[in-house]
Protein backbone atom coordinates (compact mmCIF):
# COMPACT_ATOMS: atom_id res chain seq x y z
CA UNK A 1 0.00 0.00 0.00
CA UNK A 2 1.28 3.42 -0.92
CA UNK A 3 2.16 5.72 1.98
CA UNK A 4 0.44 8.63 0.27
CA UNK A 5 -1.87 8.14 -2.64
CA UNK A 6 -3.37 11.02 -4.57
CA UNK A 7 -5.96 10.39 -7.29
CA UNK A 8 -7.58 13.01 -9.48
CA UNK A 9 -6.73 15.90 -7.14
CA UNK A 10 -8.16 19.26 -8.18
CA UNK A 11 -7.75 22.51 -6.29
CA UNK A 12 -9.44 25.74 -7.26
CA UNK A 13 -9.12 29.34 -6.14
CA UNK A 14 -12.62 30.58 -6.91
CA UNK A 15 -13.16 29.65 -10.55
CA UNK A 16 -9.49 29.25 -11.38
CA UNK A 17 -8.34 25.65 -11.15
CA UNK A 18 -4.71 25.75 -10.06
CA UNK A 19 -4.34 21.96 -9.90
CA UNK A 20 -6.29 19.68 -12.28
CA UNK A 21 -6.66 15.92 -11.92
CA UNK A 22 -3.24 15.22 -10.44
CA UNK A 23 -2.51 11.63 -9.44
CA UNK A 24 0.64 10.44 -7.74
CA UNK A 25 1.82 7.92 -5.18
CA UNK A 26 4.67 7.66 -2.69
CA UNK A 27 5.82 4.29 -1.42
CA UNK A 28 7.35 3.94 2.07
CA UNK A 29 11.02 4.90 2.10
CA UNK A 30 10.83 6.75 -1.22
CA UNK A 31 11.91 10.24 -2.11
CA UNK A 32 9.59 11.56 -4.77
CA UNK A 33 9.98 14.92 -6.42
CA UNK A 34 7.57 17.17 -8.29
CA UNK A 35 9.38 19.67 -10.50
CA UNK A 36 7.92 22.39 -12.63
CA UNK A 37 8.05 26.10 -13.34
CA UNK A 38 6.87 28.87 -11.06
CA UNK A 39 3.08 28.99 -10.89
CA UNK A 40 2.58 25.39 -12.03
CA UNK A 41 0.54 24.64 -8.90
CA UNK A 42 3.20 22.83 -6.88
CA UNK A 43 2.68 24.76 -3.62
CA UNK A 44 -1.11 24.63 -4.09
CA UNK A 45 -0.92 20.85 -4.40
CA UNK A 46 1.09 20.51 -1.17
CA UNK A 47 -1.15 22.89 0.78
CA UNK A 48 -4.20 20.90 -0.32
CA UNK A 49 -2.52 17.61 0.61
CA UNK A 50 -1.76 18.86 4.14
CA UNK A 51 -5.32 20.16 4.50
CA UNK A 52 -4.81 23.93 4.40
CA UNK A 53 -6.87 24.32 1.20
CA UNK A 54 -10.17 22.74 0.15
CA UNK A 55 -9.78 20.15 -2.62
CA UNK A 56 -11.61 17.58 -4.71
CA UNK A 57 -10.49 14.09 -5.60
CA UNK A 58 -9.22 11.22 -3.49
CA UNK A 59 -6.25 11.28 -1.14
CA UNK A 60 -5.23 8.74 1.46
CA UNK A 61 -2.34 8.49 3.89
CA UNK A 62 -1.51 4.93 5.02
CA UNK A 63 -4.98 3.92 3.86
CA UNK A 64 -6.77 6.62 5.89
CA UNK A 65 -9.06 8.90 3.86
CA UNK A 66 -7.58 12.39 4.09
CA UNK A 67 -11.00 14.01 3.51
CA UNK A 68 -11.87 12.98 7.08
CA UNK A 69 -8.67 14.25 8.74
CA UNK A 70 -7.83 17.87 9.53
CA UNK A 71 -4.35 19.37 9.48
CA UNK A 72 -3.69 18.60 13.15
CA UNK A 73 -4.75 14.96 12.77
CA UNK A 74 -2.41 14.59 9.80
CA UNK A 75 0.49 15.90 11.92
CA UNK A 76 -0.39 13.48 14.74
CA UNK A 77 -0.16 10.62 12.23
CA UNK A 78 3.29 11.72 11.06
CA UNK A 79 2.31 13.54 7.86
CA UNK A 80 4.05 16.94 7.93
CA UNK A 81 4.74 19.91 5.67
CA UNK A 82 7.76 22.21 5.63
CA UNK A 83 6.18 25.15 3.82
CA UNK A 84 7.82 27.42 1.28
CA UNK A 85 7.56 30.38 3.67
CA UNK A 86 8.93 28.24 6.56
CA UNK A 87 6.23 29.70 8.87
CA UNK A 88 8.55 29.78 11.89
CA UNK A 89 7.66 31.39 15.22
CA UNK A 90 9.89 34.42 14.74
CA UNK A 91 9.55 35.84 18.24
CA UNK A 92 10.31 32.54 19.96
CA UNK A 93 13.74 31.04 20.47
CA UNK A 94 15.15 28.31 18.27
CA UNK A 95 14.76 25.87 21.19
CA UNK A 96 11.09 26.81 21.63
CA UNK A 97 10.41 26.44 17.91
CA UNK A 98 11.79 22.91 18.09
CA UNK A 99 9.89 22.17 21.29
CA UNK A 100 6.63 23.23 19.63
CA UNK A 101 7.52 21.09 16.61
CA UNK A 102 6.85 18.14 18.90
CA UNK A 103 3.53 19.54 20.13
CA UNK A 104 1.49 16.79 18.46
CA UNK A 105 3.35 14.14 20.49
CA UNK A 106 3.74 16.21 23.67
CA UNK A 107 2.89 13.27 25.94
CA UNK A 108 5.89 11.28 24.70
CA UNK A 109 8.45 13.16 26.84
CA UNK A 110 11.25 10.61 26.53
CA UNK A 111 10.80 10.35 22.75
CA UNK A 112 10.82 14.13 22.39
CA UNK A 113 14.04 14.45 24.35
CA UNK A 114 15.65 11.92 22.02
CA UNK A 115 14.29 13.71 18.93
CA UNK A 116 15.60 17.05 20.18
CA UNK A 117 19.06 15.56 20.74
CA UNK A 118 18.91 14.06 17.22
CA UNK A 119 17.92 17.38 15.66
CA UNK A 120 20.76 19.24 17.41
CA UNK A 121 23.08 16.45 16.31
CA UNK A 122 21.96 16.77 12.70
CA UNK A 123 21.98 20.60 12.75
CA UNK A 124 24.86 21.76 14.99
CA UNK A 125 24.13 25.36 13.91
CA UNK A 126 20.75 25.18 15.61
CA UNK A 127 22.42 23.90 18.76
CA UNK A 128 24.74 26.93 18.74
CA UNK A 129 21.80 29.27 18.33
CA UNK A 130 19.24 27.58 20.52
CA UNK A 131 18.65 30.68 22.67
CA UNK A 132 18.37 33.07 19.71
CA UNK A 133 15.05 34.25 18.32
CA UNK A 134 14.11 32.47 15.10
CA UNK A 135 13.68 35.83 13.36
CA UNK A 136 17.41 36.56 13.77
CA UNK A 137 18.52 33.49 11.80
CA UNK A 138 19.97 33.56 8.28
CA UNK A 139 18.05 32.05 5.37
CA UNK A 140 19.89 28.73 5.54
CA UNK A 141 19.51 28.49 9.29
CA UNK A 142 15.80 29.21 8.99
CA UNK A 143 15.40 26.36 6.52
CA UNK A 144 17.29 24.08 8.89
CA UNK A 145 15.06 25.17 11.77
CA UNK A 146 11.97 24.51 9.63
CA UNK A 147 13.29 21.02 8.82
CA UNK A 148 14.28 20.41 12.44
CA UNK A 149 10.89 21.58 13.69
CA UNK A 150 9.15 19.16 11.30
CA UNK A 151 11.44 16.31 12.38
CA UNK A 152 10.38 16.86 16.00
CA UNK A 153 6.92 15.58 15.00
CA UNK A 154 8.57 12.23 14.08
CA UNK A 155 7.17 12.33 10.55
CA UNK A 156 6.76 9.31 8.34
CA UNK A 157 6.10 11.48 5.31
CA UNK A 158 7.54 14.94 4.91
CA UNK A 159 6.32 17.36 2.25
CA UNK A 160 9.10 19.81 1.43
CA UNK A 161 8.11 22.95 -0.47
CA UNK A 162 11.05 24.56 -2.26
CA UNK A 163 13.60 23.86 0.48
CA UNK A 164 16.36 25.48 -1.58
CA UNK A 165 14.45 28.69 -2.38
CA UNK A 166 16.49 31.83 -1.76
CA UNK A 167 19.53 30.00 -0.40
CA UNK A 168 23.17 30.39 -1.43
CA UNK A 169 24.49 27.53 -3.64
CA UNK A 170 26.72 26.12 -0.90
CA UNK A 171 23.79 25.96 1.50
CA UNK A 172 21.56 24.44 -1.17
CA UNK A 173 24.02 21.56 -1.46
CA UNK A 174 23.96 21.17 2.33
CA UNK A 175 20.15 21.13 2.39
CA UNK A 176 19.96 18.44 -0.28
CA UNK A 177 22.57 16.38 1.55
CA UNK A 178 20.38 16.55 4.65
CA UNK A 179 17.26 15.62 2.68
CA UNK A 180 19.01 12.54 1.30
CA UNK A 181 20.15 11.62 4.81
CA UNK A 182 16.58 11.68 6.14
CA UNK A 183 15.96 8.44 4.27
CA UNK A 184 17.98 6.61 6.95
CA UNK A 185 15.46 7.81 9.52
CA UNK A 186 12.72 6.02 7.61
CA UNK A 187 11.18 9.32 6.52
CA UNK A 188 9.63 9.34 3.06
CA UNK A 189 9.73 12.63 1.24
CA UNK A 190 7.68 14.47 -1.34
CA UNK A 191 9.98 17.19 -2.58
CA UNK A 192 8.69 20.10 -4.62
CA UNK A 193 11.45 22.07 -6.33
CA UNK A 194 12.33 24.54 -9.03
CA UNK A 195 15.94 23.40 -8.74
CA UNK A 196 15.15 20.39 -10.95
CA UNK A 197 18.66 19.00 -11.28
CA UNK A 198 19.35 18.79 -7.56
CA UNK A 199 15.85 17.44 -6.91
CA UNK A 200 16.13 14.67 -9.52
CA UNK A 201 19.61 13.74 -8.28
CA UNK A 202 18.20 13.24 -4.77
CA UNK A 203 14.88 11.56 -5.65
CA UNK A 204 13.89 8.03 -6.67
CA UNK A 205 10.91 9.03 -8.73
CA UNK A 206 9.84 12.28 -10.35
CA UNK A 207 6.82 14.04 -11.76
CA UNK A 208 6.76 17.16 -13.91
CA UNK A 209 3.89 19.55 -13.21
CA UNK A 210 2.95 22.21 -15.76
CA UNK A 211 -0.05 24.57 -15.46
CA UNK A 212 -1.72 22.33 -12.91
CA UNK A 213 -1.30 19.02 -14.73
CA UNK A 214 1.28 16.25 -14.62
CA UNK A 215 2.93 16.09 -18.03
CA UNK A 216 5.77 13.61 -17.42
CA UNK A 217 6.64 11.06 -14.79
CA UNK A 218 9.14 8.29 -14.28
CA UNK A 219 12.15 7.14 -12.26
CA UNK A 220 14.25 10.19 -11.45
CA UNK A 221 17.28 8.80 -13.27
CA UNK A 222 15.23 8.39 -16.47
CA UNK A 223 13.77 11.89 -16.25
CA UNK A 224 17.29 13.28 -15.95
CA UNK A 225 17.99 11.93 -19.44
CA UNK A 226 14.60 12.49 -20.98
CA UNK A 227 15.17 15.09 -23.71
CA UNK A 228 11.78 16.75 -23.06
CA UNK A 229 12.67 17.29 -19.44
CA UNK A 230 16.30 18.25 -19.94
CA UNK A 231 15.37 20.85 -22.55
CA UNK A 232 12.92 22.68 -20.28
CA UNK A 233 14.30 22.17 -16.82
CA UNK A 234 17.93 21.14 -16.89
CA UNK A 235 19.33 23.74 -19.23
CA UNK A 236 19.60 21.33 -22.17
CA UNK A 237 22.60 19.36 -20.93
CA UNK B 1 -2.99 70.55 45.08
CA UNK B 2 -0.51 69.59 47.77
CA UNK B 3 1.67 66.50 48.04
CA UNK B 4 -0.81 64.71 50.24
CA UNK B 5 -3.68 65.02 47.79
CA UNK B 6 -1.36 64.08 44.95
CA UNK B 7 -0.35 60.93 46.81
CA UNK B 8 -3.93 59.98 47.48
CA UNK B 9 -4.85 60.56 43.84
CA UNK B 10 -1.81 58.61 42.69
CA UNK B 11 -2.70 55.66 44.91
CA UNK B 12 -6.24 55.76 43.70
CA UNK B 13 -5.06 55.93 40.12
CA UNK B 14 -2.68 53.03 40.55
CA UNK B 15 -5.45 50.93 42.06
CA UNK B 16 -7.80 51.52 39.13
CA UNK B 17 -4.85 51.18 36.77
CA UNK B 18 -4.15 47.78 38.29
CA UNK B 19 -7.70 46.72 37.45
CA UNK B 20 -7.38 47.98 33.86
CA UNK B 21 -4.06 46.18 33.70
CA UNK B 22 -5.57 42.75 34.45
CA UNK B 23 -8.38 43.30 31.97
CA UNK B 24 -5.99 44.80 29.39
CA UNK B 25 -3.70 41.76 29.57
CA UNK B 26 -6.71 39.53 28.99
CA UNK B 27 -7.78 41.65 25.99
CA UNK B 28 -4.31 41.45 24.46
CA UNK B 29 -4.13 37.71 25.11
CA UNK B 30 -7.47 37.04 23.42
CA UNK B 31 -6.69 39.37 20.51
CA UNK B 32 -3.24 37.88 19.93
CA UNK B 33 -4.52 34.32 19.83
CA UNK B 34 -7.87 34.81 18.07
CA UNK B 35 -7.63 38.28 16.40
CA UNK B 36 -10.91 39.14 18.14
CA UNK B 37 -11.09 42.46 20.02
CA UNK B 38 -13.39 41.02 22.65
CA UNK B 39 -15.54 44.06 23.39
CA UNK B 40 -17.77 42.31 25.98
CA UNK B 41 -14.67 41.54 28.03
CA UNK B 42 -15.48 44.17 30.69
CA UNK B 43 -18.89 42.53 31.03
CA UNK B 44 -17.16 39.36 32.23
CA UNK B 45 -15.62 41.39 35.07
CA UNK B 46 -18.94 43.05 35.91
CA UNK B 47 -20.83 39.74 35.81
CA UNK B 48 -18.34 38.26 38.30
CA UNK B 49 -18.91 41.15 40.69
CA UNK B 50 -22.69 40.88 40.28
CA UNK B 51 -22.65 37.10 40.79
CA UNK B 52 -20.54 37.51 43.91
CA UNK B 53 -22.99 40.08 45.29
CA UNK B 54 -25.93 37.72 44.67
CA UNK B 55 -24.11 34.87 46.41
CA UNK B 56 -23.45 37.11 49.42
CA UNK B 57 -27.16 37.73 49.79
CA UNK B 58 -28.00 34.05 49.37
CA UNK B 59 -29.65 34.73 46.00
CA UNK B 60 -29.16 32.68 42.90
CA UNK B 61 -27.11 34.84 40.49
CA UNK B 62 -28.62 35.47 37.06
CA UNK B 63 -25.39 34.17 35.55
CA UNK B 64 -26.61 30.62 36.25
CA UNK B 65 -29.32 31.05 33.63
CA UNK B 66 -26.96 32.72 31.17
CA UNK B 67 -24.35 29.95 31.47
CA UNK B 68 -27.02 27.24 31.18
CA UNK B 69 -28.44 28.76 27.98
CA UNK B 70 -24.99 29.16 26.42
CA UNK B 71 -23.86 25.66 27.44
CA UNK B 72 -26.95 24.02 25.98
CA UNK B 73 -26.64 25.97 22.72
CA UNK B 74 -22.94 25.18 22.39
CA UNK B 75 -23.53 21.50 23.14
CA UNK B 76 -26.27 21.32 20.48
CA UNK B 77 -24.03 23.02 17.93
CA UNK B 78 -21.03 20.79 18.64
CA UNK B 79 -23.16 17.63 18.65
CA UNK B 80 -24.69 18.58 15.31
CA UNK B 81 -21.16 19.04 13.99
CA UNK B 82 -20.18 15.56 15.22
CA UNK B 83 -23.25 14.03 13.56
CA UNK B 84 -22.43 15.76 10.29
CA UNK B 85 -18.78 14.61 10.29
CA UNK B 86 -19.80 11.15 11.60
CA UNK B 87 -17.54 11.42 14.62
CA UNK B 88 -20.06 10.48 17.30
CA UNK B 89 -17.34 8.61 19.23
CA UNK B 90 -16.18 12.05 20.38
CA UNK B 91 -19.57 12.79 21.94
CA UNK B 92 -18.47 12.11 25.57
CA UNK B 93 -15.62 14.61 25.10
CA UNK B 94 -18.06 17.21 23.75
CA UNK B 95 -20.57 16.64 26.54
CA UNK B 96 -17.84 16.95 29.16
CA UNK B 97 -16.36 20.20 27.86
CA UNK B 98 -19.46 21.97 26.61
CA UNK B 99 -22.09 20.79 29.07
CA UNK B 100 -20.81 19.16 32.26
CA UNK B 101 -17.83 21.37 33.10
CA UNK B 102 -19.54 24.73 32.37
CA UNK B 103 -22.63 23.67 34.29
CA UNK B 104 -20.83 22.18 37.32
CA UNK B 105 -20.38 25.50 39.20
CA UNK B 106 -23.87 26.60 38.17
CA UNK B 107 -25.25 23.34 39.59
CA UNK B 108 -23.27 23.78 42.79
CA UNK B 109 -24.81 27.24 43.20
CA UNK B 110 -28.27 25.97 42.30
CA UNK B 111 -28.19 23.41 45.10
CA UNK B 112 -26.75 25.72 47.74
CA UNK B 113 -29.11 28.64 47.05
CA UNK B 114 -30.50 30.03 50.28
CA UNK B 115 -27.46 29.30 52.40
CA UNK B 116 -24.69 31.88 52.58
CA UNK B 117 -21.33 30.23 51.99
CA UNK B 118 -18.03 31.46 53.44
CA UNK B 119 -16.37 34.27 51.47
CA UNK B 120 -13.45 32.36 49.86
CA UNK B 121 -15.87 29.71 48.60
CA UNK B 122 -18.20 32.43 47.28
CA UNK B 123 -15.35 34.01 45.37
CA UNK B 124 -14.24 30.70 43.87
CA UNK B 125 -17.80 29.85 42.87
CA UNK B 126 -18.43 33.28 41.33
CA UNK B 127 -15.21 32.95 39.30
CA UNK B 128 -15.96 29.36 38.24
CA UNK B 129 -19.48 30.37 37.25
CA UNK B 130 -18.33 33.19 34.97
CA UNK B 131 -15.28 31.45 33.44
CA UNK B 132 -17.17 29.40 30.82
CA UNK B 133 -19.10 32.38 29.39
CA UNK B 134 -16.40 33.71 27.06
CA UNK B 135 -15.23 30.27 25.78
CA UNK B 136 -18.86 29.29 25.10
CA UNK B 137 -19.50 32.57 23.28
CA UNK B 138 -16.35 31.90 21.28
CA UNK B 139 -17.66 28.46 20.32
CA UNK B 140 -21.08 29.81 19.33
CA UNK B 141 -20.19 33.12 17.75
CA UNK B 142 -16.55 33.39 16.70
CA UNK B 143 -15.52 29.84 15.79
CA UNK B 144 -17.71 29.67 12.68
CA UNK B 145 -16.10 32.90 11.38
CA UNK B 146 -12.59 32.38 12.76
CA UNK B 147 -10.93 33.16 9.42
CA UNK B 148 -12.83 36.39 8.84
CA UNK B 149 -11.13 39.80 8.80
CA UNK B 150 -10.28 41.60 12.06
CA UNK B 151 -12.86 44.25 11.19
CA UNK B 152 -15.68 41.73 10.80
CA UNK B 153 -14.68 40.02 14.04
CA UNK B 154 -14.70 43.40 15.80
CA UNK B 155 -18.14 44.25 14.43
CA UNK B 156 -19.47 40.92 15.66
CA UNK B 157 -17.84 41.53 19.05
CA UNK B 158 -19.62 44.91 19.31
CA UNK B 159 -22.94 43.27 18.44
CA UNK B 160 -22.22 40.58 21.03
CA UNK B 161 -21.60 43.29 23.62
CA UNK B 162 -25.08 44.74 23.06
CA UNK B 163 -26.63 41.28 23.25
CA UNK B 164 -24.82 40.57 26.52
CA UNK B 165 -25.83 43.94 27.88
CA UNK B 166 -29.47 43.07 27.27
CA UNK B 167 -29.04 39.65 28.82
CA UNK B 168 -27.29 41.28 31.79
CA UNK B 169 -30.32 43.50 32.37
CA UNK B 170 -32.59 40.47 32.06
CA UNK B 171 -30.61 38.31 34.47
CA UNK B 172 -29.35 40.85 37.01
CA UNK B 173 -31.97 43.60 36.90
CA UNK B 174 -31.25 47.34 36.89
CA UNK B 175 -30.15 47.68 40.53
CA UNK B 176 -26.57 48.47 41.42
CA UNK B 177 -24.79 46.31 43.98
CA UNK B 178 -21.66 46.45 46.03
CA UNK B 179 -20.01 43.41 47.60
CA UNK B 180 -18.61 43.15 51.10
CA UNK B 181 -15.05 44.46 51.41
CA UNK B 182 -12.42 41.75 51.06
CA UNK B 183 -10.56 43.36 53.94
CA UNK B 184 -11.32 46.34 56.14
CA UNK B 185 -7.81 46.81 57.41
CA UNK B 186 -6.44 50.33 57.11
CA UNK B 187 -2.69 50.72 57.13
CA UNK B 188 -0.61 53.70 58.12
CA UNK B 189 2.43 53.82 55.88
CA UNK B 190 4.79 56.70 56.65
CA UNK B 191 1.95 58.99 57.68
CA UNK B 192 -0.32 58.05 54.76
CA UNK B 193 -3.51 56.19 55.40
CA UNK B 194 -3.67 53.32 52.95
CA UNK B 195 -6.64 51.08 52.43
CA UNK B 196 -5.56 47.42 52.51
CA UNK B 197 -8.12 46.84 49.74
CA UNK B 198 -6.05 49.10 47.47
CA UNK B 199 -2.88 47.20 48.30
CA UNK B 200 -4.71 43.94 47.63
CA UNK B 201 -5.70 45.13 44.15
CA UNK B 202 -2.15 46.20 43.33
CA UNK B 203 -0.69 42.98 44.76
CA UNK B 204 -3.17 40.85 42.80
CA UNK B 205 -2.31 42.57 39.55
CA UNK B 206 1.41 42.09 40.19
CA UNK B 207 0.97 38.43 41.13
CA UNK B 208 -1.26 37.59 38.17
CA UNK B 209 0.90 39.44 35.63
CA UNK B 210 3.85 37.51 37.06
CA UNK B 211 2.00 34.21 36.76
CA UNK B 212 1.01 35.07 33.20
CA UNK B 213 4.66 35.77 32.38
CA UNK B 214 5.76 32.45 33.89
CA UNK B 215 2.98 30.68 32.00
CA UNK B 216 4.09 32.12 28.64
CA UNK B 217 7.77 31.66 29.30
CA UNK B 218 7.93 28.22 30.86
CA UNK B 219 4.94 26.07 29.90
CA UNK B 220 4.31 24.28 26.63
CA UNK B 221 0.72 25.48 26.56
CA UNK B 222 1.86 29.07 27.10
CA UNK B 223 4.33 28.75 24.25
CA UNK B 224 1.63 27.18 22.07
CA UNK B 225 -0.59 30.23 22.71
CA UNK B 226 2.26 32.55 21.78
CA UNK B 227 3.05 30.47 18.70
CA UNK B 228 -0.58 30.75 17.56
CA UNK B 229 -0.38 34.50 18.04
CA UNK B 230 2.88 34.78 16.08
CA UNK B 231 2.04 32.49 13.17
CA UNK B 232 -1.29 30.71 12.85
CA UNK B 233 -0.32 28.62 9.85
CA UNK B 234 2.92 27.59 11.50
CA UNK B 235 1.00 26.63 14.62
CA UNK B 236 -1.42 24.45 12.68
CA UNK B 237 1.51 22.78 10.92
CA UNK B 238 2.94 21.57 14.23
CA UNK B 239 -0.46 20.29 15.31
CA UNK B 240 -1.66 23.16 17.52
CA UNK B 241 -5.44 23.36 17.03
CA UNK B 242 -6.59 27.00 16.78
CA UNK B 243 -10.03 26.22 18.27
CA UNK B 244 -8.42 24.73 21.33
CA UNK B 245 -5.90 27.55 21.85
CA UNK B 246 -8.73 30.04 21.40
CA UNK B 247 -10.79 28.36 24.15
CA UNK B 248 -7.78 28.43 26.45
CA UNK B 249 -7.08 32.09 25.70
CA UNK B 250 -10.71 32.96 26.49
CA UNK B 251 -10.59 30.93 29.71
CA UNK B 252 -7.37 32.50 30.87
CA UNK B 253 -8.52 36.00 29.88
CA UNK B 254 -11.82 35.44 31.71
CA UNK B 255 -9.93 34.41 34.81
CA UNK B 256 -8.08 37.76 34.75
CA UNK B 257 -11.33 39.66 34.12
CA UNK B 258 -13.12 37.68 36.82
CA UNK B 259 -10.43 38.42 39.36
CA UNK B 260 -10.60 42.12 38.59
CA UNK B 261 -14.37 41.92 38.97
CA UNK B 262 -13.96 40.42 42.43
CA UNK B 263 -11.46 43.14 43.31
CA UNK B 264 -13.49 46.16 42.19
CA UNK B 265 -16.95 45.02 43.29
CA UNK B 266 -16.38 46.11 46.92
CA UNK B 267 -15.03 49.51 45.85
CA UNK B 268 -17.50 50.59 43.16
CA UNK B 269 -21.20 50.03 42.74
CA UNK B 270 -21.63 47.55 39.91
CA UNK B 271 -24.52 47.61 37.48
CA UNK B 272 -25.29 45.09 34.75
CA UNK B 273 -23.63 47.44 32.25
CA UNK B 274 -20.68 48.67 34.33
CA UNK B 275 -18.32 46.37 32.44
CA UNK B 276 -18.37 48.35 29.22
CA UNK B 277 -16.52 51.44 30.47
CA UNK B 278 -14.02 49.36 32.43
CA UNK B 279 -13.36 47.30 29.32
CA UNK B 280 -12.97 50.42 27.16
CA UNK B 281 -10.41 51.94 29.51
CA UNK B 282 -8.47 48.70 29.58
CA UNK B 283 -8.64 48.84 25.79
CA UNK B 284 -7.02 52.30 25.80
CA UNK B 285 -4.22 50.77 27.88
CA UNK B 286 -3.90 47.89 25.42
CA UNK B 287 -3.66 50.34 22.49
CA UNK B 288 -0.43 51.65 24.06
CA UNK B 289 1.01 48.20 23.46
CA UNK B 290 -0.57 48.04 19.98
CA UNK B 291 -2.72 45.14 21.26
CA UNK B 292 0.46 43.06 21.15
CA UNK B 293 2.88 43.91 23.94
CA UNK B 294 2.01 42.76 27.45
CA UNK B 295 4.49 45.00 29.35
CA UNK B 296 3.52 48.14 27.41
CA UNK B 297 -0.15 47.32 27.94
CA UNK B 298 0.54 47.09 31.68
CA UNK B 299 2.23 50.51 31.67
CA UNK B 300 -0.54 51.98 29.53
CA UNK B 301 -3.23 50.66 31.87
CA UNK B 302 -1.51 52.21 34.91
CA UNK B 303 -1.20 55.50 33.02
CA UNK B 304 -4.90 55.42 32.17
CA UNK B 305 -5.71 54.83 35.85
CA UNK B 306 -3.50 57.74 36.97
CA UNK B 307 -4.84 60.07 34.32
CA UNK B 308 -8.41 59.21 35.23
CA UNK B 309 -7.72 59.81 38.90
CA UNK B 310 -6.09 63.22 38.42
CA UNK B 311 -8.62 64.25 35.78
CA UNK B 312 -11.48 63.53 38.16
CA UNK B 313 -9.82 65.79 40.75
CA UNK B 314 -9.46 68.74 38.40
CA UNK B 315 -12.68 68.33 36.51
CA UNK B 316 -14.65 65.22 37.22
CA UNK B 317 -17.15 65.94 34.45
CA UNK B 318 -14.38 65.61 31.89
CA UNK B 319 -12.55 62.58 33.25
CA UNK B 320 -13.84 60.17 30.57
CA UNK B 321 -13.13 62.77 27.89
CA UNK B 322 -9.54 63.10 29.08
CA UNK B 323 -9.00 59.32 29.18
CA UNK B 324 -10.48 58.66 25.76
CA UNK B 325 -8.91 61.83 24.34
CA UNK B 326 -5.62 60.13 25.14
CA UNK B 327 -6.38 57.73 22.29
CA UNK B 328 -5.67 60.41 19.68
CA UNK B 329 -2.01 61.05 20.51
CA UNK B 330 -1.40 57.31 21.06
CA UNK B 331 -2.89 56.41 17.71
CA UNK B 332 -0.87 59.16 16.01
CA UNK B 333 2.30 57.87 17.63
CA UNK B 334 1.35 54.29 16.73
CA UNK B 335 0.66 55.06 13.09
CA UNK B 336 3.94 56.96 12.82
CA UNK B 337 5.81 53.90 14.03
CA UNK B 338 3.66 51.54 11.95
CA UNK B 339 6.37 51.16 9.32
CA UNK B 340 8.48 49.12 11.72
CA UNK B 341 5.60 46.83 12.63
CA UNK B 342 4.93 46.02 9.01
CA UNK B 343 8.56 45.18 8.43
CA UNK B 344 8.57 42.75 11.31
CA UNK B 345 5.52 41.01 9.94
CA UNK B 346 6.93 40.82 6.46
CA UNK B 347 9.85 38.84 7.82
CA UNK B 348 7.61 36.01 8.90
Amino acid sequence: MALLSIEGLSVAYGKVEAVRGVSLAIEPGQIVTVIGPNGAGKTTMLNAAIGLLPWRGRMSFEGADLARLDVEERIERGFCLVPEKRELFGDLSVADNLLLGGYARRRDTAGLKQSLADVYDRFPRLDERRGQKASTLSGGERQMLALGRALMAKPRLLLLDEPSLGLAPLIVREVFRIIASLRELGVSILLVEQNARAALETADFGYVLETGEIVHSGPAADLMHDPKVTASYLGGH
Amino acid sequence: MDAEIATILAMDGIASGAIYLLIGLGLVLIFAVTRVIFVPFGDIAAFTGLSLAALENGHRPGTVGLVAVLAVLATLKETALLVRTRELHRLPHTLLFYLVLPLAPAAAIWFTTGSVLPMPLRIVLALALVLPIAPLLDCLVFRPIADASVLLLLTVAVALHFALDGLGLLFFGPEGVRTQPLTETVLDIGGFIVNAQTLLIVAASIVFSGLLYLFFEFTLLGKALRATAINRTGARLVGIRPTSTASKAYLLGSLLAGISGVLIAPATTMFYDSGFLIGLKAFVGAIFGAMASYPVTALGAILVGLLESFASFWSSAYKEVVVFGLLIPILLWRSLSLGEVEEEEAEE
